[in-house]
């Protein structure tokens, strides 16, 4: 059963993520985007991380894709975008990418011939979550608050109201 | 992880929409009674048979999608709402032994939902192809999206003093104290982040009738609009069981009634301020309640996870 789940939600994921490369509606493949995102949410679920899963959800599909959607929402892409987007998504420019992603298959094909990296995982609680972030990662954590603050300071360098001479 | 019976399931899901349903009637009558007025008592005892007539009249009216809208999203929108606060009553404990699932991160998976529910009234006002639709939903995503921290951050006391994600271990935590009283900063900051997220007056600022005519639902008629209207009121249900839960202590009370019915008590009650409130207050400006946001309840909601965790830290040790 779990399995059965396991390539569902694979497969709804790998749908809706070509959707939303294929897209020419900004919006359209935002949702698809979402969606692909809940599809891995429920991966990481299926594995054990209920805390990875729910964290997924709450952070990249809840918080960051509705910042993505509020950016499409105030750009206000008409049709003539999804025309422009149309000339160019023609048929030459799938050959690199796809042999690129055939190449990744033929490992994933040889991983599974191996046995190996099927095992469905154990169960990890928010604790053992937490003691990894600030144990053995801490050095990494405090890089990525580092990466955040200088975003920070950007974002308000940009966007301070503009000093009247 | 324990999932309840189909009768609790079923039942659960009348009761909840039931509940909702009849919360319209509720509303206008308590505001009336507020405002020094009647409100709708003509239909039925005391004007109960009101929720029917609306009913009634909401599905006969035309459904009309405008020509102009994005047909698929425009109709994907109203069902986001429904969708994800009636999942998001899954993991209310109502009593011992009445819930849907007994999940080990309730509180977060309450939290996924309701960030979920943002893209109802995002996508609503966009894919109109409205100016007032449009500016409604570009105030909701900013504001949903920012109090959404705040109720995040709000709730991480509670769960420090309970030592659990999980709901029944929160409100079973709660035996000695409720935790409305160690975790005050909390719940005030809970109460007004939850109505922020519901964009409830006095934060219906996505609406905002005087200046937006109807915000986002602006283009949605018939049983769409019907939808946005009870999704509203479901996410208060929902809301209100949850800061029970979460700070009043759920099914706990005196043996002298049965723990359901102290949860139904308790949630009432605070569905109830959450009325008062809508008609007591009046409306902020848009950029006070964006800087009340992150220059008072950041601040205050962090300040609060510091003590706790002080606090949590020194009792231990």
């Amino acid at each position: 059963m779990e399995l059965f789940l396991f390539y569902l939600s694979a497969g709804i994921c790998a749908v809706s993520t070509a959707m939303v490369i294929t897209g020419v509606n900004a919006l359209h493949s935002l949702l698809y985007l979402i969606v692909s995102l809940l599809a891995a949410a429920f991966i990481f679920y299926l594995l054990g991380a209920y805390f990875a899963a729910l964290l997924e959800v709450i952070i990249y599909a809840g918080a960051i894709m509705v910042l993505f959607v509020f950016v499409v929402m105030m750009l206000n892409l008409g049709r003539q975008t999804i025309e422009q987007e149309k000339s160019w998504l023609n048929a030459k420019m799938w050959i690199g990418p796809s042999l690129l992603a055939a190449l990744l298959l033929l490992e994933l094909g040889y991983l599974f011939a191996q046995g190996q990296g099927t095992a469905i995982g154990q169960q990890v609680s928010a604790k053992q979550v937490g003691i990894a972030l600030f144990g053995p990662y801490l050095l990494a954590v405090e890089l990525a608050s580092m990466l955040l603050l200088a975003g920070l300071v950007g974002a308000y360098h940009l966007g301070r109201p503009l000093e009247r001479p | 992880m324990t999932v309840g019976s189909p009768l609790n399931v079923f039942g659960i899901l009348f009761s909840v929409i039931t509940v909702s349903a009849l919360l319209i009637w509720v509303e206008r009558r308590l505001i009336g009674i507020w405002q020094d007025r009647l409100g709708p008592n003509r239909l039925g005892p005391l004007g109960l048979m009101q929720v029917a007539a609306d009913m009634i009249k909401i599905f006969f009216k035309e459904d009309w999608t405008p020509p102009f809208a994005d047909r698929p999203v425009f109709f994907i929108a109203p069902a986001i709402i429904m969708i994800a606060t009636l999942t998001g009553f899954v993991v209310i404990p109502f009593a011992p032994g009445i819930g849907v699932v007994d999940f080990n991160f309730g509180l977060l998976y309450f939290l996924a939902l309701s960030s979920l529910s943002v893209y109802s009234v995002v996508l609503a006002g966009y894919v109109s192809n409205n100016k007032y639709a449009l500016l409604g939903s570009l105030r909701a995503a900013a504001q949903t999206i920012s109090y959404e921290v705040f109720m995040g951050l709000s709730v991480m006391g509670v769960v420090m003093l309970a030592g659990s994600f999980n709901l029944r271990e929160i409100v079973e935590a709660q035996r000695d104290v409720w935790f409305c009283l160690p975790q005050i900063a909390g719940l005030v900051t809970f109460t007004i982040a939850a109505i922020a997220e519901m964009h409830r007056a006095p934060f219906d600022l996505p609406e905002g009738e005087q200046e937006l005519v109807a915000g986002f639902h602006m283009e949605y008629s018939g049983m769409k609009f019907g939808m946005f209207f009870v999704g509203e009121y479901l996410s208060v249900t929902l809301n209100a069981a949850m800061m029970v839960t979460l700070f009043f202590g759920g099914w706990l009370g005196p043996a002298f009634l049965p723990p359901l019915l102290w949860f139904m008590l308790k949630t009432s009650l605070v569905i109830i301020f959450f009325i008062l409130v809508r008609s007591a207050l009046p409306r902020p400006r848009y950029d006070q309640l964006m800087s009340f946001g992150w220059k008072v309840m950041l601040p205050v909601t962090l300040l609060n996870l510091l003590v706790t965790g002080a606090a949590v830290l020194s009792t231990q040790h």
